[in-house]
């Protein structure tokens, strides 16, 4: 059967599966636009091509499936780099599909053209520029091959105008040998000579954590956690990248390690003897200071990548393995530390004096930004999926939400990008349209990528936004406080300009404001009752409310700060 | 003639060099991959030699001459594995390699020095492969240690013109 190029293409994105393409047309892939209306595939029409990317990694991290996301060559294509980036850093699965100029304009500066397969070769798993027409299945097919085995992350296909153009006998690669990666070997085999290792380490110990990171929620191990977690009786804390995977309600979580973890979180990883890193990568938001991260503890770490050992961090044994498959092996050897009695008296006292705080609400506002959180929590349905933004919202978000299962909880955790939040909660919204999905934001945030809501309302995608609108970028203001001399620089964005109300509303949404205690009550009501239409809601926080506890920047996570009505009785 | 530009102080082969024997396929960019992974990580190439492997189109032999005081080798390898492309690593330890280099310089015959200069690339083992009027290229084919030595003997000649190609390396057998 003959094809074009371009028929090819969507017919291998049928092939492997795919339901959703996030995208904007242009001049470059406009061929593959055209077999476009004749596939099942759905398009949502984005109004940014940066918010395509960043739906693509909402519907993956709410689905476990590969986000696709499909753009121009020249502009559209550097303008989806920041998500492709931010896939890399959090290794989501993404295929992108980039158009190219004609293969013979290549290297000439032709109109719209751009290197993107250069521009994103240190941010991509690995990138394609296809060479000819019947080379588009293998590429296509290789490319979720990639983005989905082994530690997942972003693929990138550049496909050049003529080659969508072209003709093809219409083929598609049977098995992995067709997919000509001679160099890609995910499959690791277990070393169960580690793993012995290991479970000797275990049994030796008194004071274990299990420092749970987001290779637990990649490798689908959240029933394996549990079971492992339950049966030795260790405390489990999960990272920002792995929340979601053990219940938040569970008595043995201690919550978030890190910057601006639970105090018991950091303070139990500090005093250990054994930190069993379960997909976790030492990141420096967790660490703090290096040399004084955890210093009496021994190290077991657990991933599918070992570039990932002795990177930050010795490790006494390093297991190269998908999370799920080590668990497995754990308790199939019946791996058990000694008696936690001790340990767990030392953890419940830290927990009873430390507990997550803040200030006392007032009736007439401004409003306390964790307590918009607890009461959107308190009224959402099970399962409801919450994505944010970056920022002290986005700190709040993952300490005041109570996460019960996988999937439900959608950041950018490494690269840190604001504005991610509105389009990645459409995203997840697209893959899970059974689930509420609320839109945790800042209004600095909010501005980034807000145009689309506009997509939203268009393609029918009813997603919630609370924006805790403080009027600053927050948590720059809130180091420029702490550690600037409240020299406050560039830091104020308004609390009325925009309104946001009435841009919600041009964007074909519900705008809602609350500034009091009861008009909290009231739009989270109101919000919850509309499920035709996004909503956004402006909530007016207050602008010198501060994230707590915190370790500040490069000190030792001995020195956290908890907050200030707990500072009296240290 | 111009005089010769200001290059910085002549770097000598590190004390803790590792030779990294990589297989990869040979593909369009993938040496800017490779390339692109040492600048964005900090590791520091000493030297670098490309050639297709084993008479066969589909994979190319790089060496890489890394300096292990920039990174541990074991995040070089590790990061360096994760390269699609890249099929098959060997990590040769100097000791456990051998290893060869080829140097090519031509420098000036003036009669006031030709014995000493004919001399010195005769005690190199260095052969003549080019003659002109009044200079000669010679060649070295040897051990990083001899092409240094024959480099440094050479740095007594005024106008010399050197180019290393960089070394390439087997396991040593037993």
């Amino acid at each position: 059967m003959q094809l074009t190029g371009a028929q090819a293409l969507i017919r291998s994105l049928e092939q492997e599966g795919v339901d959703t393409i996030f995208g904007l047309p242009g001049g470059a892939i406009l061929p593959v636009y055209d077999p476009l209306l004749d596939s099942s595939i759905r398009h949502i029409l984005v109004r940014h091509e940066q918010g395509a990317g960043h739906m693509a990694e909402g519907y993956a991290l709410a689905t476990g499936r590969p986000g696709v996301a499909m753009v121009t060559s020249g502009p559209g294509a550097t303008n989806i780099v920041t998500p492709v980036g931010n896939a890399h850093m959090d290794s989501t699965p993404l295929v992108v599909i980039t158009g190219q100029v004609a293969t013979a304009s290549i290297g000439t500066d032709a109109f719209q053209e751009c290197d993107i397969t250069g521009i994103t070769m240190g941010i991509t798993k690995h990138n394609f520029l296809v060479q000819s027409a019947q080379e588009i299945p293998r590429a296509v097919a290789a490319a979720f091959h990639l983005a989905t085995t082994g530690r997942p992350g972003p693929v990138l296909i550049d496909v050049p105008k003529d080659v969508t153009q072209s003709m093809m006998d219409w083929w598609y690669p049977a098995s992995i040998e067709e997919y000509d990666l001679p160099g890609y070997r995910p499959e690791i085999a277990l070393d169960h000579e580690a793993v012995a290792r290991a479970v000797a380490l275990i049994a030796e110990s008194e004071r274990p954590v299990l420092y749970v990171g987001g290779g637990t929620l990649k490798s689908r191990a959240a029933d394996e956690l549990l079971a492992f977690a339950e049966r030795t009786g260790m405390p489990v804390v999960t990272t920002l990248m792995a929340r979601g995977a053990f219940p938040d309600s569970h008595e043995q979580h201690l919550g978030m390690p890190g910057m601006h973890g639970m105090y018991t979180a950091v303070t139990a990883i500090q005093k250990s003897d054994l930190l069993i890193s379960l997909g976790a990568r030492f990141d420096d938001r967790v660490t703090g200071k290096i040399p004084a991260f955890a210093p009496g503890a021994k190290v077991i770490h657990v991933d599918i990548d070992r570039a990932e050992f002795n990177k930050v961090r010795l490790a006494d044994v390093a297991i190269q393995s998908n999370v799920a498959a080590v668990l497995t092996a754990f308790d199939a050897a019946r791996a058990t530390p000694r008696n936690l009695d001790v340990w767990w008296k030392t953890i419940n006292d830290w927990r009873d004096r430390y507990p997550l705080v803040y200030d006392e609400p007032t009736a007439d506002g401004p409003l306390r930004p964790q307590h918009v959180i607890e009461a959107i929590a308190a009224k959402a349905a099970p399962g409801t999926i919450v994505a944010a933004g970056v920022g002290q919202h986005q700190m709040w978000a993952s300490q005041h939400w109570k996460f019960e299962e996988p999937g439900t909880w959608i950041n950018s955790g490494g690269a840190g990008t604001m504005g991610f939040g509105v389009p990645a909660a459409i995203g997840a919204k697209v893959g899970r349209p059974d689930r509420t999905v609320w839109c945790i934001d800042g209004d600095g945030c909010f501005q980034m990528t807000a145009q689309e809501l506009t997509t939203a309302r268009s393609e029918g995608i009813p997603i919630k936004v609370a924006i805790l609108n403080n009027a600053y970028l927050g948590m720059v203001r809130q180091w420029q406080e702490m550690f600037y001399e409240e020299r406050y620089s560039e830091v104020y964005l308004s609390a009325d300009l925009p309104d946001y109300v009435k841009w919600a509303e041009a964007m074909g949404c519900v705008g809602l404001r609350a500034r009091t205690l009861k008009e909290m009550h009231e739009v989270i009501d109101e919000a919850n009752s509309i499920n035709d239409v996004p909503v956004v809601i402006d909530f007016r926080t207050d602008a010198e409310e501060k994230v707590f506890p915190m370790v500040a920047a490069g000190a030792s996570n001995d020195d956290i700060l908890v907050h200030p009505l707990q500072r009296g009785d240290r | 003639m111009s005089p010769e530009p200001y290059l910085g102080e002549v770097s000598r082969t590190p004390v803790r060099h590792h030779i990294l024997s990589v297989l990869v396929e040979n593909k369009a960019g993938v040496l800017a991959r490779i390339a692109g992974l040492f600048a964005r990580r900090g590791f520091n190439i000493y030297s670098l030699a490309v050639a297709p492997a084993e008479s066969h189109a589909r994979f190319s032999r790089v060496t890489i001459v890394v300096d292990a005081e920039s990174a541990p080798l074991e995040q070089i390898v590790g990061q360096l594995d994760k390269l699609v492309n890249v099929v098959a690593i060997h990590d040769l330890a100097p000791s456990d390699a051998v290893e060869r280099e080829l140097l090519l310089a031509t420098l000036p015959l003036g009669d006031d020095h030709r014995s000493a200069t004919l001399d010195t690339i005769t005690k190199a083992g260095a052969s003549i492969v080019d003659v002109g009027p009044t200079s000669v290229t010679v060649m070295l084919a040897g051990t990083p240690g001899a092409c240094d030595e024959l480099e440094r003997a050479l740095e007594d000649f005024a106008e010399v013109e050197l180019h290393r190609t960089g070394r390439v390396a087997l396991p040593r057998l037993g």
